[in-house]
């Protein structure tokens, strides 16, 4: 997890991007994506991050690794929408209770596709985005609370560190006896002892990493950045890619005729 | 908030004045610190001596301006000003260093987390950045003659030494008058604690601020102050300054020539003594005639690490082992003593060789006289089987407890094995805990944490022991006990493995030393050359 989230390597164009700008863009995406479901508006939408994918320093190979079990949990939506879906339009394969239709069929896909074209921007945003930088952004342009936002990103680099600890826990209370073997009701006791300790320790660290904070005068009303969060004139490329991508959706779904909002019944 | 210093870069050393100071932190009936009269002027190095309970890391925070406001039911008492002002009013005139390395570090990025206090001032941005590489030229993070650390270098990626180290640079970033550290070496192995220690002198030798350190470990700190403070508890809320919290000030030598005695008893490090502890007797001490030796534990090409295999799509790749080909053999009423510099795999072969963590490569194997029926690889036995044969004590004892009272606490190994709670009387005894049955465990002090750690797994008699940096932050006192114990232990046929840095310690339980030497490579490799 940590690993996944840091970028030395990457010098992607997109790298050098305000995160804020690649921010609204992800969201201008995910916003008409989440609008309708169909699969010429999700496959159009996939077909122009799949194109962003060089400029963000992403692999077909890093997006498996990083990736793996959001593609498979759209491609088991995809599937189990195929084969529960009530059929439509010519029966494809008929075996017991599974039938698989042409309507059920281009739902299922549909589905699925809508499922990658949603998640995609979020790993495209988050790798090639430094959190500092993100929190920068958040703070100097768009004005959030500077207390929320740098303290969420401290909290953030102790969920690292808690992520050790919780293996520390369990090692430790195996060596007390406490095992992760048993009856279901006394692994989900063990389950909850160890997360209990966990909890004790996070509060510990959390309250020291307070004071240290604090003691480092942190929490006033004002405070200046040392990391200015300047646009450029890549951030202008980067919101008319997004809004592209989500306008190039809308327009290929109304061409195709095949858009149709969320909340509307099928067939309307 | 930002005084009109803000943007200067000289350093104002700044002068401490406490007068009938006293602090009751709230939900508690008595003070941690009462009727204190001390005053430091400015530019002067104060190491803080006292026993725990002394309220010594209530006065730092304090100073550091941390400690809450008064009202919501904590009490404050008399006064406590540094340069005549209240430490609250002044944000970033002290600055202060805490224990732990990993609370010490803000921001993920090392060049970032040293401009955090400077920026929560308001210096100005370039003001900010010339302090930034000034603070890491200072404390040595940043040495220009070859491997140096970047500004965007990771901080997770520093070792305990170097993140105390950036803690400094960022307290030095905000150009305090006042310095404070609270045991800012109790966490480190022997070359950090000398790697944190000389930071300090030098940026004290260049700033000219004030130091208020402490510190159990004397001799570490003796050579760099100029003043020994020792405190006493205070005696109770409601009578008015009838103990003084100052025991003794004074000069270094003076102050340790007139209360070493005292300062013994209290438990704290006083240069140039090792307590008394009990000697190896019996013929399992030393290097006995081998007939008479019981092999009970084997590594053979051993390879470890602490992450699990992970998935990369279809894919599962082994984690790279921080030590391979590891060979050992631990014998009944031997010590095997493990040593060798942090990151070196000490810690992680010790949980191997415990059965808590999967080998990676090679194997661990338990022989017949201490498997007894349950097969040789101890990280496949269940839990319980494992306590009544290798019992581990970590580092952190609270990461251990599982219960909330010190007397469940030491029957829960005996009550899920079904006997042996015969056993656990003597170990209270033993072990001074009598006295604490009802407390909760997470409410006790340091030393009598570790000794209920140590107590607890050996309430399941386990034939080994597996200790992990026993001695690590333990006052005197402590330490001589857990010695003298483990010394019984050993003679009476049980055999302790420890990982530890402490030579005294090792050189009372004799045995063999096994020293492990980092594999040089990822993250080791930048703390080499960093070093």
């Amino acid at each position: 997890m940590r690993e996944a989230l840091t970028l030395r390597a990457n010098n992607a164009l997109l790298t050098r991007a305000n995160p804020l700008a690649k921010f609204v863009s992800v969201f201008l995406i995910t916003l008409v994506l989440a609008l309708s479901i169909d699969l010429v508006s999700a496959s159009t939408a996939l077909l122009g991050e799949l194109a962003l994918f060089p400029l963000a320093g992403l692999t077909v190979r890093l997006l498996w690794q990083r990736g793996w079990p959001l593609i498979i949990a759209a491609a088991l939506g995809g599937w189990s929408t195929t084969i529960l879906s009530a059929s439509s339009g010519r029966v494809l394969l008929d075996v017991g209770i599974w039938s698989i239709s042409e309507g059920s069929l281009q739902l299922g896909v549909g589905f699925m596709l809508r499922g990658l074209a949603i998640a995609l921007p979020a790993l495209l945003l988050m790798s090639c985005t430094d959190p500092t930088d993100l929190a920068d952004a958040l703070a100097q342009k768009a004005k959030l609370p500077h207390r929320f936002v740098l303290g969420t990103l401290a909290a953030l680099r102790l969920v690292g560190l808690m992520a050790e600890e919780w293996q520390t826990i369990g090692m430790a209370r195996r060596a007390r006896g406490v095992g992760s073997q048993g009856t279901p009701r006394q692994r989900s006791k063990a389950m909850l002892g160890q997360s209990f300790g966990l909890l004790v320790q996070a509060i510990r660290r959390a309250s020291r990493l307070a004071v240290t904070m604090e003691a480092r005068g942190f929490g006033g009303g004002r405070r200046t950045w040392a990391r200015e969060s300047t646009y450029s004139r890549l951030d202008v490329w980067v919101l008319a890619g997004g809004l592209l991508i989500a306008a190039a959706a809308v327009l290929a779904a109304q061409w195709a005729g095949t858009w149709h909002f969320v909340w509307l019944k099928q067939g309307n | 908030m930002p005084g009109p210093e803000a943007g200067a870069t000289e350093v104002r050393p700044a002068a401490i004045s406490a007068q009938g100071w006293g602090w009751r932190h709230s939900g508690r009936a008595s003070q941690a610190i009462h009727a204190l009269d001390l005053n430091i002027r400015p530019g002067e190095r104060v190491l803080l001596l006292g026993p725990s309970g002394a309220g010594k890391s209530t006065l730092l925070h304090a100073l550091a301006g941390v400690l809450g406001e008064e009202g919501d039911d904590a009490d404050e008492t008399g006064s406590l000003l540094v340069d005549g002002i209240s430490p609250r009013a002044q944000r970033g005139r002290a600055g202060l260093m805490q224990q732990d390395p990993e609370t010490q570090v803000v921001l993920s990025r090392l060049g970032d987390d040293v401009a955090f206090g400077a920026e929560n001032l308001c210096v100005p941005r370039d003001e900010i950045w010339k302090r930034v590489h000034e603070a890491l030229d200072d404390v040595g993070l940043r040495s220009t003659a070859g491997g140096g650390l970047a500004l965007d270098h990771p901080t997770s990626a520093l070792s305990g030494g170097q993140k105390q180290r950036l803690a400094l640079a960022g307290i030095l970033a905000m150009r305090p008058g006042l310095i404070l550290l609270d045991e800012p070496t109790a966490n480190l192995d022997p070359a950090g604690v000398l790697e944190v220690r000389d930071a300090v002198g030098r940026c004290l030798d260049k700033t000219g601020a004030t130091l208020v350190v402490v510190e159990h470990r004397v001799s570490v700190w003796k050579d760099l102050v100029d003043r020994i403070v020792v405190l006493q508890p205070g005696s109770s809320s409601s009578t008015g300054g009838s103990t003084p919290a100052v025991l003794l000030d004074g000069d270094p030598d003076t102050v340790l020539a007139q209360a070493r005695d005292m300062l013994i008893r209290a438990g704290v490090w006083v240069p140039g003594y090792v307590p008394a502890t009990r000697p190896r007797s019996g013929p399992a001490g030393g290097s006995g005639p081998a007939r008479r030796r019981e092999l009970l534990l084997a590594t053979h090409d051993l390879a470890v690490s602490r992450d699990r295999p992970r998935r990369r799509g279809f894919k599962t790749i082994p984690p790279v082992p921080v030590q391979a080909g590891l060979d050992a053999e631990v014998f009944a009423g031997q010590a095997l003593t493990i040593t060798g510099p942090n990151g070196a795999g000490k810690s992680t072969f010790a949980l191997t060789l415990a059965g808590l963590l999967a080998p990676v490569s090679g194997t661990v194997t338990a022989a017949v006289g201490l498997s007894d029926g349950a097969g040789d690889d101890p990280f496949k036995w269940k839990a319980q089987q494992l306590i009544s044969r290798i019992g581990t004590v970590f580092q952190e004892p609270e990461h251990q407890f599982v219960t909330g009272r010190v007397l469940d606490e030491l029957m829960f190994g005996p009550k899920h094995l079904g006997h042996g709670e015969d056993r656990v009387d003597e170990l209270l005894e033993r072990l001074r805990l009598g006295h604490l049955v009802e407390a909760n465990p997470y409410t006790l002090s340091g030393g009598e944490k570790r000794r209920l750690s140590v107590a607890t797994v050996l309430a399941a008699h386990p034939r080994v022991l597996v200790l992990d940096e026993p001695t690590f932050g333990q006052d005197a006192n402590t330490w001589a006990e857990l010695a003298s114990f483990l010394s019984e232990l050993l003679d009476a046929g049980t055999s302790v493995v420890s990982v530890t840095h402490d030579r005294e310690f090792s050189s009372v339980l004799g045995g063999t030393e096994m020293r492990l030497e980092p594999a040089l490579q990822g993250r080791d490799r930048l703390e080499a050359g960093a070093a």
